[in-house]
């Protein structure tokens, strides 16, 4: 579904500032997989979402979706097939419209938008179903100004927002981090209900060690721009944070230096 | 007092095609383009120039829009592809107009005084209905002694601004609008919902200055003339209908937010009109006076809001002293 094949990219190359963001890197996720990626702040995770979704260009490397070489491929079309929710739980909604012109907008991304009108009653009864499955109420609130609903109800309905068309590949920037513990709770719980119920290729970036354990089927680490651990299958069911850290410390040779991770 | 009130609905109901421009570009699009001065005289010049040497006035209209539509598209090509700050390519754009406009010109101002516009037309298709003669009958009725010279150029703008609104209400419900707003709004979410901002950005201050230079382009032909510097103080006039409606009819729908600068900018002409109408204030003022409403209309809403506030405090502060008192 997800192919990366050697993806290295530099930033402020040539200047004191230069650094190596990727080097080198592989990834290849199949059809469902459900992939949480940790790693400590500068590892490279971010960049590696940004690489797949189009927001950056990598200086070498290919990246394939369904076997479509996509690497040139601008991140307005590429998105046609990637769903994405964003840290900030404003991001991923568009304040002064209502929540129907919301899903309508996200309904019209794997498609032509024309010069019909983006919300019809059949497409309101298909949104109200979806929110629905939320357990918020928003079904109830379809001409409410985005703007007005709180950072959880946000988050929530950028997931669905991000998932109902059922995209290619999922990606998951941190998005619970900016929530309140409970908050966080609920949209991890939704994420996994989501991702299950569209069988979705997810790459799903997060900082909080326990979450990449619940969640997913494969779990990788990354660490100065390069994937340092891939486990999956029944491994990755058995794995504990004090595993990981055991792993990190084997394989760099230093503590795990993210307290924000290990506490999470 | 009756005709300059009159004249200022006439007026405003023109411009106000001119300010659903500046709201799709201001509102909408989140965009502060100032080409608005230079393609409002484009669509004069083009449409002047035109009628001039023969095209029939409705084409000469739609090509003046259609000049205006392309101004604005260099507007937004220049912002997007270019990368220059959205208020320095409207001005780079209205500077640049300004030497093209006296191209298409050939000269600073034309007169259409002796030509057929799409105004004369209308009055004489007009003048068989016998509407006006109805009309300023009851007027006449009320005790007015001037009377409009014709109600054609009020009645048919008001049907075309109406139908000109309502098709930017449907555009902007469209997937392709709702896109559009969204570009204005958060532009990170759109793009990662596939829409492509930049294009989005090009058409859009395209249309909104379309919508201008059609303005501006009747304006001449209403005026009878196009003038270079017609257009000087156009986005602030502009602004100042959206301002002043959304601050007197509410923002809550497109449909009323429309609404509401077609009825801001009729209501600015009627300011403008009355203040006129004071003694110790000249034509030459009327920039100040623009300026001036635009101030009130962006400040007074908060004050007013700030003062509700605060007494709405006071009051709960009291209730709760009282209740206090009573207690013991």
């Amino acid at each position: 579904m997800l192919k990366m094949k050697n993806i290295s990219i530099t930033f402020n190359e040539g200047t004191p500032d230069e650094k190596i963001a990727l080097r080198d890197t592989d990834l290849e996720l199949g059809k469902g997989e459900f992939v949480t990626v940790i790693g400590s702040n500068g590892a490279g995770k971010s960049t590696l979402m940004n690489v797949v979704s189009g927001n950056l260009i990598p200086d070498i490397g290919d990246v394939f979706i369904n076997d479509k070489q996509v690497v040139h491929l601008p991140e307005y079309n590429r998105s046609a097939f990637i769903g994405r929710v964003f840290q900030d739980p404003m991001a991923g909604t568009a304040p002064s419209m209502t929540i129907e012109e919301n899903l309508a907008m996200a309904y019209a991304r794997n498609k032509k938008r024309k010069l019909k009108p983006g919300v019809t009653k059949q497409r309101k009864e298909l949104f109200r179903e979806f929110l629905a499955t939320l357990n918020l109420g928003l079904e109830d609130r379809l001409n409410a100004k985005v703007g007005f609903l709180s950072g959880g109800e946000r988050q929530a309905l950028s997931l669905l927002m991000a998932t109902f068309t059922e995209p290619n590949i999922l990606l998951l920037d941190e998005h619970t981090a900016a929530l309140d513990p409970s908050r966080a709770e609920l949209i991890t719980k939704l994420t996994g209900d989501v991702i299950r119920k569209f069988d979705l290729t997810t790459l799903m970036v997060t900082h909080n060690m326990q979450q990449a354990l619940d969640l997913g089927n494969r779990l990788i680490m990354m660490d100065k721009g390069q994937i340092i651990l891939d486990i999956d299958g029944e491994e990755k069911q058995k794995l504990t944070i004090e595993d990981l850290l055991k792993e990190f410390q084997r394989i760099r040779g230093t503590q795990f230096e993210n307290d924000r991770a290990v506490l999470g | 007092m009756l005709l300059s009130l009159f004249n200022a609905v006439e007026l405003g109901i023109i411009y106000a095609i001119m300010a659903l421009g500046v709201y799709l570009s201001f509102r909408i699009l989140d965009f502060p383009d100032l080409t608005v001065d230079g393609s409002f005289v484009t669509g004069a010049a083009v449409a002047a120039i035109l009628i001039m040497n023969g095209v029939s006035p409705i084409t000469a209209s739609f090509l003046a829009a259609l000049a205006g539509f392309l101004a604005g598209c260099v507007t937004g090509i220049l912002h997007t592809k270019g990368k220059i700050n959205a208020l320095l390519a409207g001005i780079l754009m209205m500077i640049a107009l300004y030497s093209i406009n006296l191209r298409i010109m050939g000269q600073p101002t034309l007169s259409l005084l002796n030509e057929s516009t799409i105004f004369k037309q209308l009055e004489s298709i007009w003048e068989a209905t016998g509407i006006d003669a109805a009309l300023n009958g009851m007027l006449t009725f009320f005790g007015a002694d001037r009377l409009p010279p014709t109600w054609s150029v009020v009645i048919v703008m008001i049907l075309v601004t109406l139908a000109i609104k309502l098709l930017t209400d449907y555009l902007l419900k469209t997937e392709v609008g709702l896109a559009l707003r969204a570009t204005g709004d958060n532009q990170v979410m759109i793009r990662s919902l596939s829409a492509n901002t930049d294009f989005l950005i090009i058409v859009g201050i395209g249309f909104s200055n379309a919508l201008v230079a059609f303005s501006g382009g009747l304006i001449a032909q209403h005026g009878g003339f196009a003038d270079v510097n017609m257009g000087i103080g156009m986005i602030i006039i502009g602004l100042a209908s959206v301002i002043i409606g959304e601050a007197l009819f509410g923002v809550k729908t497109i449909a009323i937010a429309t609404l509401a600068v077609v009825g801001g900018a009729i209501i600015y002409r009627i300011v403008v009109a009355m203040a006129l109408r004071v003694e110790f204030l000249e034509t030459g003022d009327m920039k100040m006076i623009t300026a001036l409403l635009v101030i009130i209309a962006l400040v007074a809403p908060k004050l007013l809001q700030a003062r509700k506030e605060k007494k709405r405090r006071l009051e709960k502060r009291a209730r709760l002293n009282q209740e206090k008192v009573g207690e013991v």
